[in-house]
């Protein structure tokens, strides 16, 4: 079974986020791998030890920081590290950056095949999920997005998708595009062990070229929306905290009178 | 005059509440038409569709192969070829089906906005994104344009004069996909609105201590639907199509009364774009008091009762 796990940097859920220049503003200091992309790394693994054998690959496209994303699937139990970095995939929108991963996954897979592709349902700092479907298709691949459980038997994956009106199986033929939810399972923890050894693994750095990307149909000038302003919303004016003595539930329900909402 | 495509959302056969926001919002982007997957349109569901300002009601079925995101891209692209825009519910599926459109027709997408407009030829979009803290404003360089609309976002209205809609069957035959629908084995639906779209949320955390009787009861008097936190979907004491959050739904009601939810910022970011937050919680210094217009610190077994009998008093008198 070999899988490859599409791996975001992230800023920490926790800090500050901000824009510079119509980007999001990421600092090696506070960011780490997309949460969610735990789950994918999770399920990788799992696939990997239930066959008793094969290999799972992190990827990740992304500035210098970007790194730290790859080298933590590496602490999770990754085998491999793939970081693709190069200027000019700065301000790519979600077509480009899919076009990007699309091409270091070629790479891997005309070597030796990969049986699956595993990401995140979304990444928590846009969390627009629709880098899944958008990675599919340019790879051509089977899209079986947003599985809360996976299973894979004789070619095939199935997954159970958890839609608010219903619960679908949806199968494909190997190779195929997975993204998984945070329901699919319990991300693990990495143990010291991996960590010590995360830090001396190699992490295969590609350019653009090296993947036969031309810069100029993914970077900023192709990308198809551009943020043209960027503000921290207002905080919200005369909050009131107020302490239940016996009368909190009036004060409760006196404010949702007054304000015309009961 | 630009033609813009909306994808109706259907529930039990008539058309859901986001639509008509969609639609209401298309009105002041072009000419609405609307697209309309599945069985044939009733004649309530077109009334409906015209009253808020569709002037074409395109009808296409796929069956149950219709929930594909490839087959449905597929169907709304043939409805909508001729549309400069294209606006759909933000929801997972339409956010795929969305990608897929855009890949299609090389259009620009922008989801989970909370408006669009029309600026220098161009459409513009706003949305608030990292848990609802930045505001944020993108422009669709593409031509044509694909907009995901997160409910509760546009009031919906109905047009001054309302026209018919004219419906028109669209001839569609489905592509083949790679993927197999296997089954399809579907949710019972919580009575009353769907949490996305409810104009008030009642939720309960761990803090409710799996009892939701008096989290429902609030949420009954308000008219409002119930959410939930993760932790307690997690340990089962609600159906996961309650959970509010970054991974669960994102709501963006009038009002957000929480109960015994701590507000940790996963939460925060499915719902503090809400007009009104209202947080009940024992300990001062859970986080969700610090994006609360009211917060009441106190047990929620005292308080919620109180703040119910006193509502009702309110409407009785
Ligand atoms: C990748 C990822 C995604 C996640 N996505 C989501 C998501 O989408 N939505 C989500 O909700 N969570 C999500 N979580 C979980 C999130 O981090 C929190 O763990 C969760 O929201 C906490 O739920 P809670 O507030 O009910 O529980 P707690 O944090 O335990 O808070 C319970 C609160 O109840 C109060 N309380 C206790 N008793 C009473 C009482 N009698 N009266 C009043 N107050 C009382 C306590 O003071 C406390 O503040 C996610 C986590 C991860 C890692």
């Amino acid at each position: 079974m070999r899988i490859l796990v599409t791996v975001k940097f992230t800023p920490d859920l926790q800090s500050q986020r901000s824009f510079t220049d119509g980007s999001v503003t990421r600092t090696a200091d506070d960011g780490s791998m997309n949460e969610l992309d735990e789950n994918a790394v999770e399920a990788a693994l799992q696939l990997v030890e239930a066959a008793g054998e094969g290999e799972v690959y992190a990827l990740t496209v992304g500035g210098p920081d970007a790194v730290a994303a790859v080298r933590k699937a590496l602490q999770l139990g990754a085998h491999h590290a793939i970081h693709v970095t190069d200027e000019e995939v700065a301000g790519a929108d979600v077509f480009g950056t899919a076009k990007v991963l699309a091409a270091a996954i070629r790479k891997v897979h005309d070597e030796t095949p990969l049986d699956l592709v595993i990401t995140g349902m979304a990444a928590l700092d846009g969390l627009t999920s629709m880098l899944p479907t958008a990675l599919a298709a340019d790879l051509g691949w089977a899209q079986l997005t947003l599985a809360s459980e996976l299973t894979v038997a004789d070619g095939t994956a199935t997954i159970v998708r958890h839609m608010p009106d219903a619960h679908e199986t949806v199968s494909a033929a190997l190779p195929a595009l997975v993204s998984v939810t945070d329901e699919a399972n319990k991300p693990r923890y990495p143990n010291f062990k991996l960590i010590m050894a995360a830090r001396k693994a190699p992490v295969a750095q590609w350019s653009l070229a090296d993947i036969g990307v031309d810069g100029a149909s993914v970077g900023a000038i192709a990308a198809r929306t551009t943020v043209v302003e960027a503000a921290p919303r207002p905080p919200r004016e005369d909050r009131r905290v107020v302490t239940d003595t016996g009368e909190g539930g009036k004060v409760l329900a006196d404010f949702l009178i007054e304000r015309g909402l009961a | 005059m630009t033609t813009v495509a909306v994808l109706v959302e259907q529930r039990d056969g008539a058309v859901a509440r986001p639509t008509l926001e969609t639609l209401t919002l298309a009105r002041s982007l072009g000419t609405p038409v609307a697209v309309w997957i599945g069985a044939e349109p009733g004649a309530e569901a077109l009334a409906h569709l015209g009253a808020h300002g569709a002037t074409e009601v395109r009808h296409l079925d796929a069956g149950d192969a219709g929930r594909l995101p490839k087959v449905r891209a597929a169907a709304l692209g043939a409805a909508a070829s001729d549309a400069d825009v294209v606006l759909v519910t933000s929801t997972f599926l339409n956010k795929e089906v969305a990608t897929l459109l855009a890949l299609e027709t090389g259009a620009g997408v922008v989801v989970d906005a909370a408006g669009a407009e029309i600026v220098d030829g161009r459409v513009e979009t706003t949305q608030t994104v990292f848990a609802a803290t930045w505001n944020v404003r993108t422009r669709i360089n593409a031509e044509r344009a694909i907009v995901g609309l997160r409910p509760n976002t546009t009031q919906a209205a109905a047009l001054d004069e309302p026209a018919a809609a004219t419906p028109k069957t669209v001839i569609f035959e489905a592509p083949e996909t790679p993927e197999t629908l296997v089954s399809v084995e579907p949710v019972p639906q919580a009575e009353g609105v769907p949490l996305a779209e409810a104009p008030v949320v009642v939720s309960g955390g761990r803090g409710t201590n799996g009892d939701y009787a008096l989290v429902r009861e609030l949420a009954d008097v308000l008219g409002g639907a119930v959410g939930a936190s993760r932790d307690a979907t997690d340990e089962g004491w609600i159906s996961h199509e309650h959970m509010v959050g970054q991974t669960g739904t994102t709501v963006t009601p009038a009002l957000y009364v929480a109960c015994g939810i701590s507000g940790a910022v996963h939460h925060r970011g499915g719902m503090q774009a809400s007009g009104t937050i209202v947080a009940v919680n024992i300990d001062p210094d859970a986080p969700i008091f610090e994006i609360a217009d009211l917060g009441v610190v106190g047990d929620l077994n005292d308080v919620l009762p109180q703040a119910i009998a006193a509502l009702k008093e309110a409407r009785g008198a």
